[in-house]
């Protein structure tokens, strides 16, 4: 079986950034993404296809060329359609389970890295299950790795990768056809006093109103304060309906694109038993990590939107700092050298978290998604309602684990990726508990379905074997 | 380069290489299955092998539309039954 000093899930800015610098200082380094190309989800197809389209998505996915440069020409080995699915810590380390095109491999090593980024938040509203309506991170993947622009579209919801993306769209000729908000005028005054905080942020702050300036350039039509958000249609999006200006409005449309920012990817982390905290700015639970990134479980690090949301930046000066104290744990780099590389990368982080405890409050999730109507779909999979989450909380469900059994919510392929965080809130509303004690589904490995003969090949552990159904 | 494969039946010429899910929303497919527990039609949501909701059967195994490439010859069905997104 294969050895190795670090093992990296995800080749986004975190990885990217993390196995470069550990392999620099000499450790034997193997990153594994699902993906056939490296980058994540904001540099996806950065070094293929995707380079070429800069001038839609803008300098800085140029940010993320070098990133994957630097990785190439070091000794770090990148596995491609690498999907890992099954995480097992044991003596000196953990044995990490992939499966590439369907054949499983398994690697072991000394220390490991999950940046596995971020997720959409789930936006659970009326409609949100119709074939037409996807995240705006699925319009970018579009845009980015296929050159395909959605169309007819409508943006909806609330967050700065909306504008990015409105932009994008309309550099590649087919703008959407509005830009409906849900966050309304008040939370943008409120957010700015944060600003005071976030003063060292205002690189990210004068890119959004470059943004906001040529949106308007566009001609691209923004309504603010929008409430009610409904997709219409019978098979397929028709159409986006809400009420707006004290009135309610419609708009024909072939695609809706919903965007209630992102939230971290904790499965891994979950899976594994690590502690998680709730983040109330960012309304998601977020795995507890020191100051380079190591988690509960010493051994185990965490770095870049998977370990709270940051961005791209942030994610890859984590990943370094990450890097280098796998390093000097390893004995390739001593205390001095690795405080006198971090030194610069601390800086650079500092400054990207300061600016979003404005953006969190400037960009709040919309009500509607935090309490959803009874009638609302929350769990896409196995088709249960707000209200179905509702009547078992008053018949004593007290947890997400226990919502499972009443009617297998979360319990479908998706593991309860798009309504975890829902079922959370809602039972935190209707118990009158804080999130922190309402909890989060318990996740177990596989992180990705597998076949039994995947399974039986690797003769993986016994538990990975009652994981989810197959 | 254009290769055939067929969905439920109809042959499609689509681009060899290209994100499977992306290139059938090109062409027009909007659903690629139906839910096993109300019937109601779905397609991508996610386009990152999160949401499973483009699961097709490819000689009879679920797999994720989002995370595959075209080739010529793809056999491609609408899952039918209970989703289990084997892959
Ligand atoms: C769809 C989407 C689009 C986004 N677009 C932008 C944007 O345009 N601009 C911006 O500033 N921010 C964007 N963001 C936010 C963005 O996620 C971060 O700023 C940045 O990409 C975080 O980097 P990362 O390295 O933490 O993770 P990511 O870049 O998300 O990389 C994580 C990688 O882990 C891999 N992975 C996850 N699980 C597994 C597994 N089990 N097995 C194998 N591989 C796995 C994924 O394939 C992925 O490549 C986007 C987020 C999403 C979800
Ligand atoms: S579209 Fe979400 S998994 Fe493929």
């Amino acid at each position: 079986m294969e050895q190795v000093d670090l093992g990296v899930i995800g080749a986004g800015p975190a990885g990217m950034a993390a196995a470069t610098i550990a392999a620099t200082a000499g450790l034997s380094v193997v990153v594994l993404d699902e993906q056939p190309a490296m980058g994540g989800q904001i540099y996806r197809a950065v070094a293929s296809g995707g380079a070429a389209r800069t001038d839609i998505l803008g300098k800085d996915y140029l940010e993320g060329a070098g990133l994957a440069q630097d990785l190439q020409a070091s000794t770090a080995r990148h596995l491609t359609e690498a999907v890992v699915w099954d995480i097992a810590p044991q003596e000196g380390g953990v044995a990490i389970t992939y499966s590439h095109k369907g054949i499983p491999a398994r690697i072991e090593a000394k220390r490991l890295l999950l940046a596995t980024g971020a997720l959409e938040r789930p936006v659970p509203l009326p409609g949100w299950t119709l074939p037409g309506v996807m995240t705006a991170g699925a319009g970018q993947i579009l845009l980015k790795a296929s050159g395909m622009v959605a169309p007819r579209a409508v943006l909806a919801g609330s967050g700065p990768l909306l504008y990015l993306l409105a932009v994008q769209m309309a550099r590649a000729g087919s703008p959407p056809l509005a830009l409906i908000e849900t966050q309304s005028l008040r939370d943008q005054l409120a957010a700015a006093p944060r600003l005071a905080g976030g003063i060292r942020g205002w690189r990210i702050l004068i890119k959004g109103l470059g943004l906001l300036a040529e949106l308007r350039r566009h001609g691209i039509r923004r309504i603010t304060g929008a409430r009610d958000l409904e997709v219409i249609g019978t098979g397929r999006a028709e159409g986006l309906r809400f009420s707006a200006q004290g009135r309610a409005q419609e708009i024909a449309c072939d695609t809706v694109l919903l965007h209630q920012g992102v939230v971290p990817n904790t499965q891994a982390s979950r899976a594994l038993g690590l502690a998680h905290d709730w983040h109330a700015g960012q309304r998601a639970f977020v795995p507890r990590t020191d100051g380079w990134g190591e988690s509960s479980h010493p051994g185990i690090f965490i770095a870049g939107d998977g370990a709270g949301i940051a961005g791209a930046k942030a994610a890859a000066v984590a990943g370094q700092l990450a890097g280098l104290q796998i390093a000097c744990q390893l004995g390739a780099l001593d205390r001095a050298a690795r405080d006198a590389k971090a030194q610069p990368a601390r800086k650079t982080l500092d400054a990207e978290r300061s600016i979003r405890p404005f953006l969190e409050a400037a960009y709040p999730v919309a009500a509607q998604i935090l309490c959803p109507a009874d009638k609302t779909l929350v769990c896409r999979c196995e088709e249960v309602t707000a209200g179905d989450v509702r009547h078992w909380a008053g018949l004593g469900c007290k947890g997400p684990n226990q919502t499972k059994a009443f009617g297998r919510v979360g319990m479908g392929p998706c593991q309860g990726r798009y309504c975890g965080l829902t079922v959370t809130e809602i039972l935190s509303h209707s118990h009158n508990l804080p999130h922190s004690q309402i909890g989060a589904y318990r996740i177990r490995m596989p992180l990705k379905p597998v076949t039994l003969g995947e399974l039986s090949t690797v003769n993986a552990p016994e538990d990975a074997e009652e994981g989810h159904p197959k | 380069m254009l290769v055939p494969v067929t969905f439920e039946g109809a042959e499609m010429m689509l681009p060899e290489g290209a994100n499977l899910a992306a290139a059938l929303l090109a062409a027009g497919v909007g659903a690629f299955r139906t839910t096993p527990v109300s019937g109601a039609a779905r397609g991508p949501y996610c386009m990152m092998g999160a949401c499973f909701e483009c699961l097709i059967e490819i000689s009879g195994a679920t797999r994720q539309a989002c995370m595959m490439q075209v080739q010529a010859g793809l056999v491609i069905a609408k899952p039918k039954g209970r989703a289990n997104g084997a892959g």
